[in-house]
Order: structure tokens, then C-alpha cells, then sequence
């Protein structure tokens, strides 16, 4: 089972405050740590699980600069065994559509039986780079996955649908899976794993390499354009208690008793 | 004439609320560019779902398969690329669900029709589309243009519109029949799957302690336990909680989980994602734990705590189990 992971290196904002730079289009992001995009991580771990299964191998892509090396040294340190980064200054201001035409064009000669994506990203959260990619690639593609068994000749799949509901579903090999969280435990790195990655090579790939037009990447080969990046306008804002904890223990309980909860 | 689509989405015989949502977002659209509202309905035996949206559109095109039964990815492409082939609508809406974001992407590539996804607002500027979305988990949002074109797909965020009900518009329905011509071949519905419920329904709780990534490990449980004991309350999650393995699924509210609307919801290290705001924000009383003043759950919550929650939520145990042991 020769199975492509597709990651991004994103930045971790989950508990951080966001900050919009000058140019409107864009947030700060120096004081912010990048890892693997959450959903990749159990996208490239069920990967590994199926290499350790089944046999085969693990190749990672990503589109990104040459931080972006940090991401794939450590997924190569969990397991996987080639890595990939496509780069080149015109893919700046690419959307998903125009990432996936990236992705396409590397992954299009490559052996696989499999390609997984996480289901969307952190930062952007388009949804989109997966789906796009398997009707490029013209093979059939599942989003939100919980669960894959692998059969002759296609998987079988859960999704993840609305109110805790899922939908068990067949794909036919070969096949993109855009991977839901939670459906494995992501392992941690090993120090040892980290130093026999640091061996392993990461072939960097440019537009040329690819066989792509500038017109094809970045805005122009995009179909959407960030305008102006800004806070969400307040409707509703909590009222802030402050002071010392027990004053605002004090304060929560308060409140409490007053609507008979306590 | 002008048409603009909304695509019906309908599971277990049900036309689900984003229809409608989309419906009332679609009719505002519509009236701006001069274009016919088109609702677009792909099943099985639909037409008491044909009756409910005629009331809402100008029209209704019908198209009944028995392969169309269940939501097919490959399937609904297929016989919605034809559509959109013949008829080249303004603008395609879609909800932005498991189904849609299972559909609109290689229907838009397909095509090579713009696609803007998870949308909370959009408009027509001139002849330009412009979207909101939000980006960072919900910390920013962005105004963005999408490509000029003469037809768009757009997925839009159940729960972003309010559905408003008209009065019965009585649109045509026309059937239109099926363009599969071949089998599908890719992609088959086998059944739906419900996980196993627990002893707890926390639908049912008056209480909620709802935790969220903050908690960083599986370790710190017992300081919301606690908390939760002194309430009288149980314990849920959002979505990464259940990820870890740390509580069951049926204890994540949010659109993938539960819905809940007890008299008190403690959201504590929830940062507060659209997903699971949209399970909790009926709660009569919302209060609201994170150390991130920014944390878009403090514009869901009525009090707030920017603080640190492993000093605070003990601090407020002990006032609550101190309040108990006095009376």
C-alpha cells in the first residue's frame, strides 16, 4: 500500500491571539510556533498505521516554504519515508484550488494506492484541497473519514455527518481520503526518530519542475482573492469579571445564587 | 431570465435547516441581481420536499433517481454539473455540511466554476462576488472577491442566517429526468451508523461543565470533575477533547455532537469555534474560561474570565464548596 499524505505548516492559534498585520491581508505571525496542520497529523498517522499493516511506503507533500521542512522532518521521524516540498514565489497568494493544482501536477507520477489530506486546515479552512485534488487527479475522493477498512480493490469508510451521525460509505481504489480528527491517536516523535530523519532527503520542487504556467498558481490561478483580513465585529461581548480569584470566584458564585443555581 | 440555485439537503426524510437558511439568503440575492430563486431537489420520491420548497422559490427542479436516494457524492456531481451545464445559474448555493463539503469542490473544479467555501456572508458588488469567511478557527474574518464569472459556487455555514418564513410563494415544479445515464461507479452509500449512546445525556443536563483543548491533559481532568461535582453538573466537550480520547462522544456539543441548552453552560478552555458555539449558545446563562481575552467564545458568553483555568476553576470550587458547607 503506497499511500501520499498532502500537510501544511501552519501556525498554532487555537489559545493564541491573532493580530492582523499592516497590510490588512494578513496576520502576525512572528510570535506564533507552526506545526503539522492538526488534521494532517491524523491524516500522516493513519498512514503510518497502514504502513505497518499492509507494507509499503509513506511519500509526504507540502506546499510551502522552507519553514515548511521543520513539518516534514518530523513526519519523516514518525514514519513516513520520502518527503516532498513544492515551492516557488509565484505560488504566493494561492487559494485551495490553485494549491491543489500544485499538489496535482507533483503527485499526478507517483505510485499510490492512497492519498490522504486532512479534511481542512487551521488557518484558512477552505475544505477544499482534497475533493479538488481526487476530480484532477479524475478518481473518487470521501471527506470528514472516522474510519477506514481497506478491501479488495476499494475502502470502506465512515464520515462524519451532523448530530453525532455517520454514514458508512465505499470508495473505489485508488482514492483520496480528506481525514476527520480524531479518528487515531497521533504518536509523539521520538528523539532518536528525529536524528535518523535528519539523514532522510527532502526534494524541493519548483513551477518549472512541475510543468506549470504562472498564470496556472498564485492569484491569477486562483478563484478567490483575500481582500482585507479584520476582528469579527462584536454583536454580544461577555461582561469581564475582574479582580483577584477569589473576588471573581466570589463574584461567579454570585451570580449563581441569584439564578437559583446554587 | 437569471437564475440563482440552492441546493436542497435533505437526510433520513428530512429537508435539513440549512435549506432554508440558504433559501432566505438565496430570495434577498435573488431580488438584487434580478435572477429567478431555482431550489434544486436531488432524490427519491421527494415531492412532498418539492410541495415545502415551492412555497420558498420561484421554482423547483426535480430530479428523481432511486441512486439518488441517499447523498451520493459522485452522483449528486453528476446529475448538478449537467445542471449547471444547461442552465448556468447565476450562483450555485450549497450548505456548507458533510454533504457539501463533500460536493462542491470537484463540482466546482469540474466545471472550472469559482468556489468559495464556508461562507458567513456574500454579495454581489457589481458584477463581482464578494464572501466573508473566517479564518484561525474563527479569531479573523476575511472580506475576499472571488474570480470574475458567469456562474459561482458558494458554500454557506448552517446557522449563519435566520430561515424566514414567506408567505407560500407557490413556485412551478418541473421534473426533470435523471442524467445518469451509466451506474455509479466510484462511490456507494452503504448505511448510517449511530455510536452507541452513554449513560449520561448531557442534553438532558441542567448543569454543564464543558471543557475544551485548554485542559492540555487527560491528567488535569479531575480539576473540572471536581468542579462539576460541586455544581451538581456534568461534564462535556468540544470537539478536541473527544479527538483525545479523554471524554466519550456523546459528550461533545457542537454541530458533530449534541445540542444543549441547559440553564448554566461553564465553558472552560473552549476557545470557541463556530462548531460548537452553535451546539450551546441557547443556554440560558453562558459563562465563559479562557486565557485568551480574543477567544471568540467570550462573544457567545454572558460573564467572562480571562485568566488562567487551573487557578481559577479551583478557586471557584472551593467558593461554591465553602457556600454549601455554611448554609
Amino acid at each position: 500500500m503506497d499511500v501520499i499524505v498532502c500537510v501544511k505548516h501552519v501556525p498554532e492559534t487555537a489559545e493564541a491571539e491573532i493580530v492582523v498585520d499592516e497590510s490588512g491581508k494578513r496576520i502576525r505571525t512572528e510570535d506564533l510556533v507552526f506545526a503539522i496542520n492538526e488534521w494532517d497529523d491524523y491524516a500522516l498517522e493513519e498512514a503510518v498505521l497502514l504502513k505497518e499493516r499492509l507494507g509499503g511506503s509513506v511519500t509526504i507533500v507540502t506546499v510551502g516554504p522552507e519553514e515548511a521542512d521543520d513539518t516534514l522532518r518530523k513526519c519523516l521521524a514518525r514514519g513516513a519515508d520520502r518527503a516532498i516540498r513544492l515551492t516557488d514565489k509565484t505560488f504566493e497568494g494561492s487559494d485551495a484550488y490553485a494549491i491543489a493544482k500544485i499538489l496535482h501536477k507533483a503527485i499526478k507520477d507517483l505510485p499510490f494506492n492512497l492519498i490522504l489530506t486532512g479534511a481542512q486546515a487551521g488557518d484558512d479552512g477552505y475544505a477544499q484541497v482534497g475533493v479538488v485534488l481526487a476530480e484532477l487527479l479524475g478518481i473518487p475522493h470521501a471527506t470528514m473519514v472516522k474510519k477506514i477498512e481497506l478491501k479488495e480493490g476499494f475502502a470502506r469508510v465512515n464520515r462524519e455527518l451532523e448530530g453525532g451521525l455517520e454514514e458508512v460509505v465505499e470508495v473505489k481504489l485508488p482514492t483520496v481520503l480528506a481525514i476527520q480528527t480524531g479518528i487515531n491517536e497521533p504518536r509523539y516523535v521520538s528523539i532518536m526518530g528525529i536524528r535518523k530523519a535528519r539523514e532522510k532527503e527532502i526534494r524541493v520542487l519548483g513551477l518549472r519542475d512541475l510543468g506549470l504556467r504562472e498564470e496556472e498558481v498564485g492569484e491569477s490561478g486562483s478563484w478567490i482573492t483575500v481582500e482585507k483580513m479584520f476582528m469579527p465585529p462584536v454583536e454580544k461581548e461577555a461582561e469581564i469579571l475582574t479582580g483577584g480569584l477569589d473576588e471573581i470566584a466570589a463574584k461567579i458564585v454570585e451570580t449563581l445564587r441569584a439564578r437559583g443555581l446554587v | 431570465m437569471k437564475e440563482l440555485f440552492v441546493l436542497a439537503e435533505h437526510r433520513r426524510g428530512e429537508i435539513r435547516d440549512v435549506t432554508f437558511e440558504m433559501l432566505t439568503k438565496g430570495r434577498e440575492l435573488s431580488q438584487k441581481i434580478n435572477a429567478d430563486l431555482t431550489a434544486v431537489l436531488l432524490g427519491h420520491d421527494v415531492k412532498e420536499f418539492a410541495k415545502t420548497l415551492a412555497d420558498q422559490a420561484k421554482r423547483v427542479l426535480i430530479v428523481d433517481d432511486a441512486r439518488l436516494e441517499n447523498f451520493n457524492a459522485e452522483a449528486y456531481q453528476r446529475v448538478l454539473s449537467h445542471l449547471i451545464s444547461e442552465r448556468k445559474p447565476s450562483l450555485t448555493l450549497v450548505g456548507h455540511t458533510a454533504y457539501g463539503v463533500d460536493l462542491a469542490p470537484s463540482l466546482a473544479a469540474e466545471l472550472n466554476v469559482p468556489l468559495a467555501t464556508d461562507c458567513i456572508d456574500l454579495d454581489f458588488e457589481g458584477e463581482r462576488l464578494v464572501v466573508v469567511r473566517q479564518v484561525y478557527g474563527g479569531k479573523v474574518n476575511v472580506k475576499a472577491s472571488l474570480c470574475k464569472s458567469e456562474s459561482y459556487v458558494v458554500t454557506l455555514r448552517p446557522g449563519t442566517f435566520e430561515a424566514q418564513e414567506v408567505k407560500p410563494l407557490g413556485g412551478e415544479t418541473i421534473e426533470i429526468a435523471s442524467p445518469l445515464s451509466k451506474d455509479i461507479e466510484y462511490k456507494r452509500f452503504i448505511e448510517f451508523f449511530e455510536p452507541p449512546a452513554g449513560e449520561v445525556d448531557i442534553s438532558a443536563a441542567d448543569i454543564i461543565v464543558g471543557i475544551g483543548r485548554g485542559i492540555r491533559d487527560i491528567e488535569n481532568m479531575p480539576v473540572v470533575e471536581k468542579l462539576a461535582g460541586a455544581l451538581g453538573g456534568v461534564l462535556a466537550c468540544s470537539r478536541p477533547v473527544v479527538d483525545k480520547g479523554w471524554l466519550p462522544k456523546d459528550r461533545q456539543v457542537g454541530t458533530s455532537g449534541k445540542t444543549v441548552k441547559p440553564k448554566l453552560y461553564i465553558a472552560i478552555g473552549i476557545s470557541g469555534q463556530f462548531q460548537h458555539v452553535s451546539g450551546m449558545k441557547n443556554a440560558d446563562l453562558i459563562i465563559a474560561i479562557n486565557k485568551d481575552p480574543k477567544a471568540p467564545i467570550f462573544r457567545a458568553a454572558d460573564y467572562g474570565v480571562v485568566e488562567d483555568l487551573f487557578k481559577v476553576v479551583p478557586a471557584l470550587t472551593n467558593k461554591l464548596l465553602e457556600e454549601k458547607t455554611s448554609k
